[in-house]
């Protein structure tokens, strides 16, 4: 009777689990590549290879070759700074690197559209040293770096706090200094979190739709990342052209989900 | 590793910066700008019906999904522990998806498949039931990899012995499992309502701006386009808080959950808040 009963509530929870991830991830995750090759390979091809497209790409990748590198500098040196040197003031700062993963896209933006705005605390002052922040790319930027800030850190202070300070004390002893001992004895140890931080805020990065929106302007061409032109050419009912640029940054969340996948088993062994 | 003293301090100092620059002061601008004209005009624009429509719309969507979230996420993340099935670890893969994929591209192909077209025949888009699929798209790994981590570490032995004792399988599940994995629930939960009341993207094509369909999030939008600064900055200001306090939840369920004899915040791997309390005042720095 308990087996039956047990068989029974097993198989019903597999259906309603499995059958939810179907609906809400696998469907989507089919339509995005079925809708894009529907009339085969040249539609999109043409959409991702138009001016307007391959722009948005390179402005995509430009986003990711300036936020990412800084974002991993700043998220190891947090880190060291959170766990090997304790200080009052740390629980504010941990508690600021949060911040991004609560507050809306939305907000973030307009956060950064008011601060270097015609009307802005630096707005005036950059514009009349010729700097454009808005509407241009380093508010772009700033906005990339602002939503994909926690990661790294996030990442890699759980794994400093695991390999505690027993090696590196000993390379201290004999006689390696402080940047000897990061790069041969710290840094080895904690790189696969590292890289798991990477991965995630490059996936952000690439990703990132309302912060970059409010302070670009979409300006086709100009200020238009790959999902901006999403949304620009769903708007211009141009499915092709909206499936083309979807389904590169479809297979460009598959490979993350890969990477996160690799480097979860080379971080657990 | 440990910088030596002015190294530490120099890399303090900068951390503050860069978080104060790419951070702070954009937040303080948007409050100074929500309160530029006093506190009564941002309570006018607060509570103007289309702004209150849409944070009501907002909270009220973000609850629904946070309770299918807990169900659904519940049942997931107990078939990808307790259960077995081919082709479990693509089903454990692809679980993150939300995360990795932009949400434009959600809210794309929701339309797509939930729209006029819908091969399903399934038609959502521009209703309030489209905000609430979007939002559960979103917000679908919280509660699994929350509570997975849990289910992974728990002790089987007492949901033997209780149904030894003659316990049913819901009598063990309510008295020994739910109370085990409660801590990642509500961490899960509550990151997941933060995500909700925020979401932008997967909701735009979706749901649309129209005026039973504008959440929090798209109003503001709709506020800057027309110039409303102030306004966009006031409503901004709500969520700014919601998210505050939200955080601030998340926090203390932490440090309840690590109190339960569990690492802290280890389970919650794709946005881990760190359980460790950074407050401690050892000031390790001087004795080198």
């Amino acid at each position: 009777m308990r087996t039956a009963n047990g068989k029974r509530s097993r198989w019903g929870l597999r259906t309603l689990g499995l059958g939810y991830l179907a609906l809400l991830l696998l469907a989507p995750l089919v339509t995005i590549f079925y809708k894009t090759f529907e009339h085969g390979l040249g539609p999109p091809l043409e959409a991702i290879t138009s001016s307007d497209g391959l722009h948005a790409l390179k402005l995509s990748l430009l986003m990711v070759a300036i936020a990412v590198p800084l974002n991993t500098v700043f998220g190891v040196g947090c880190a060291l700074l959170l766990v090997r040197h304790r200080r009052r003031g740390n629980a504010l700062i941990d508690a600021v690197i949060n911040l991004p993963f609560a507050i809306s896209p939305v907000v973030i933006g307009l956060s950064l559209f008011l601060l270097y705005g015609t009307q802005g605390w630096f707005g005036p002052g950059l514009a009349e040293a010729g700097i454009k922040v808005l509407f241009s790319v380093p508010g772009m930027v700033l906005a990339s770096i602002f939503v994909s800030l926690p990661f790294v850190v996030r990442e890699t202070v759980p794994v400093l706090q695991e390999i505690g300070t027993e090696q590196e004390q000993a390379a201290s002893t004999l006689g390696a200094n402080a940047w000897q001992t990061f790069w041969r004895v710290t840094l080895p140890a904690i790189r696969w979190g590292v890289a798991y931080g990477v991965v995630l805020t490059t996936a952000r990065v690439l990703g990132e739709f309302g912060a970059v929106s409010i302070v670009s302007g979409q300006i086709s061409g100009e200020t238009e990342t790959l999902p901006l032109f999403v949304e620009k050419q769903f708007q211009n009912f141009n499915q092709a052209g909206a499936f083309g640029a979807s389904v590169v940054l479809a297979m460009l969340a598959l490979a993350t989900l890969l990477a996160m996948n690799v480097l979860k088993r080379k971080e657990d062994a | 590793m440990r910088l030596p003293w002015v190294g530490a301090g120099l890399g303090r100092g900068t951390v503050v910066l860069y978080l104060s620059v790419i951070v702070l002061l954009p937040l303080a601008a948007l409050t100074s700008q929500a309160f530029e004209d006093g506190f009564s005009t941002f309570w006018h624009q607060v509570t103007t019906p289309q702004a209150v429509r849409s944070l009501e719309l907002t909270v009220v969507a973000s609850l629904i999904v946070v309770a299918i979230n807990a169900v659904f996420g519940t049942i997931i993340a107990w078939l990808l522990v307790r259960d077995e099935f081919p082709g479990k670890s693509i089903v454990n893969a692809v679980i993150d998806l939300p995360f990795a994929l932009p949400t434009i591209v959600a809210s794309l192909t929701l339309i797509t498949l939930y729209g006029n077209d819908s091969p399903f025949n399934i038609h959502l888009a521009a209703t309030q039931a489209a905000v609430v699929v979007a939002l559960l798209f979103v917000t679908l790994p919280f509660v699994v990899r929350a509570v997975q981590p849990l289910l992974i570490e728990m002790d089987r032995e007492m949901e033997e012995a209780a149904a030894s004792l003659g316990a049913s399988g819901f009598t063990v599940f309510r008295r020994i499992i739910f109370p085990n994995l409660l801590p990642g629930l509500a961490a899960g939960v509550a990151l997941a309502f933060a995500r909700a009341l925020g979401e932008y993207g997967s909701v735009l094509l979706f749901a649309g701006g129209l005026p039973n369909t504008t959440v929090s999030s798209v109003f503001i939008r709709q506020q800057i386009e027309s110039g409303n600064n102030v306004g966009a900055a006031a409503v901004s200001v709500v969520l700014l808080a919601a998210s505050l306090l939200m955080l601030a939840a998340i926090g203390l369920i932490q440090r309840w959950g690590s109190r339960h004899e569990r690492s802290g915040g280890a389970g919650l791997t794709v946005m881990p808040m760190s359980g460790e309390d950074f407050t401690a005042e050892r000031d390790d720095d001087e004795d080198r």
